[in-house]
């Protein structure tokens, strides 16, 4: 049956601006896979790299497969259920390989493209995490479940006219749950699967000494990061934008404010990420700094065309502080070793850019669909949020876990021991990123 | 207990969809949703502290 929310119609303008901004959100995993790589190890650049360009295939593909039909998008088939006399639409039943869409510039066809690219990002998300330890293998299967299971299931409710945006109109809970951008389907979903992975893994050999003090193990290319801050925010501009478009509806004319909302966030967040480290550690900190930046980035996508620029400095601010303090905290106080900062800027960021919309948005009286969404103004939103969370740490988190911890009992996720010394780049690839650089003794493992 | 924080995770989730389902005010609604999320963080306390190693653990 379709989802209870309304499909939105595009003129042929918007359709147009819709796919150019698609079109520019492949810079977003760009991004990402340069502050991976160079915020990991040296000797695993280049596997670091492979790994990026594998996975974000294998999401893609498994999305065209099967993970399309399973996310839908209002209008098209779905499954519901009957609970408590209201239609509850759980997951997509859109017929598989897209054979339902006529991929002509409708809505429903443009959804799917920013999936298909959404997806790619999700999957680079564990990789921060588990750099410098996860097989290659390993991380490609890991990522057709991610794409294949678990982030249909929060799309559908997210973005695909599911129960989730469906609070609005069933329960009068605000527009239901609001994340145009994807701080929760995209960032959050990524970030609590690259908290599974590090846990799974374990942490770096050398990264812990033996009375369970970390050791710092410094990323190997700071440029590669901050230029990939760069992309990044080029990338979450069209994420940010499209996903707002298709998701929740607002017109081509707010997009100016959707991108000043999203420079502003990043910028402000990047900021408090430098001075929060200046003033603890007497000087900023590179890869914090850019741990802040796209921190801000993933707060700013859910309300980004809900807020004013000013909640978009205030929402930078929290995330860039909230992420700075964090990493420390997971590595110090969790023993999770996550070298890109994964964690803290996507799951963290994720959660604070959903609660966001609670505190900060004011959505317009003509963004709702019906009187009933309108009488219940913006009273119902911050639960509707909230649930969005609960979903995601309640069941997501647990999922995303579970098939992972399976996936390793039937494929070894983390590397031997013999090729984390010896680099990912020469025990997998049989090449390193820097042929003419001697790859030198492991100065942070015992006895290395 | 990693089994036990993910069983909480999940029962944190349930309370929260069913206070939407069964409760008719906002206010209970929200005590509800609040006391799921707290289920949820205890669970998550729960899993974070199974995956905590002791020093002998350290490869």
């Amino acid at each position: 049956m379709p989802g209870a929310a309304g499909v939105p119609v595009f003129s042929i303008a918007a359709s147009v601006l819709c796919l150019v901004f698609i079109c520019i959100t492949p810079l977003a995993a760009a991004g990402l896979a340069l502050m991976n790589t160079g915020l990991g190890r040296l000797r695993s650049a280049a596997h670091s790299m492979m790994t990026s360009l594998c996975v974000f295939s294998v999401a893609v593909l498994v999305y065209f497969i099967w993970g399309e039909s399973l996310q839908g998008f209002s209008g098209l088939p779905s499954h519901a259920v009957i609970m408590g006399g209201k239609s509850w639409s759980w997951l997509g039943s859109a017929p598989l390989f897209l054979r339902h869409l006529p991929l002509d510039g409708s809505p429903a066809s443009l959804a799917a493209l920013l999936g298909m690219v959404s997806v790619g990002i999700v999957a680079l998300i564990p990789l921060g995490s588990g750099a410098d330890r996860w097989r290659l293998v390993a991380s490609c299967f890991s990522t057709a479940l991610l794409v294949g299971i678990a982030f249909p299931i929060f799309a559908h409710g997210a973005w695909g006219g599911g129960w989730l945006q469906q609070l609005g109109t069933n329960y009068g809970l605000g527009r239901g749950l609001i994340d145009a951008g994807g701080s929760g389907a995209i960032a959050t979903v990524g970030g609590l699967a690259a908290l599974a992975i590090a846990w799974i893994l374990g942490p770096r050999q050398g990264k812990y000494t033996l009375d369970g003090m970390p050791s710092a193990i410094p990323g190997h290319n700071a440029i590669f990061v901050m230029f990939g801050c760069v992309l990044a925010l080029v990338g979450w501009w069209g994420l940010n934008s499209a996903g707002a478009m298709l998701y929740v509806g607002v017109p081509p004319g707010r997009m100016v404010l959707v991108v000043v909302n999203t420079t502003l966030c990043a910028a402000a967040a990047g900021l408090t990420a430098a001075v929060i480290t200046s003033t603890r550690f007497g000087r900023p900190d590179a890869s914090l700094t850019a741990n802040g930046w796209t921190g801000g980035l993933v707060a700013s996508s859910a309300g980004c065309a809900f807020v004013a620029p000013l909640a978009s400095v205030a929402i930078g601010i929290i995330a860039g502080a909230l992420v700075a303090l964090s990493v420390e905290w997971f590595e110090l106080h969790l023993s999770v070793d996550d070298p890109a900062g994964s964690i803290s800027a996507f799951a963290l960021g994720g959660i604070w850019g959903l609660l966001s919309v609670a505190i900060f948005a004011r959505i317009p009286a003509g963004a709702f669909e019906s009187a009933n969404e309108m009488a219940a103004g913006q009273s119902g939103q911050w639960l509707a949020q909230l649930i969005g969370i609960a979903t995601l740490v309640g069941l997501i988190f647990p999922l995303v876990y579970g098939l992972n911890w399976l996936l390793n009992r039937l494929v070894p996720q983390r590397v031997a021991a013999e090729g984390e010394r010896q680099g990912l780049d020469l025990y997998e690839l049989g090449a390193g990123a820097y042929p003419e650089t001697v790859t030198h003794g492991d100065e942070f493992a015992r006895g290395g | 207990m990693k089994l036990l924080g993910f069983l909480l995770l999940l029962a944190g989730w349930i309370i929260a969809l069913t206070a939407i389902v069964l409760l008719p005010s906002v206010a209970a609604r929200a005590a509800f949703v609040i006391a799921g999320m707290l289920v949820e963080i205890l669970g998550f306390g729960l899993v974070v502290r199974a995956h905590l190693f002791s020093p002998g653990e350290i490869r």
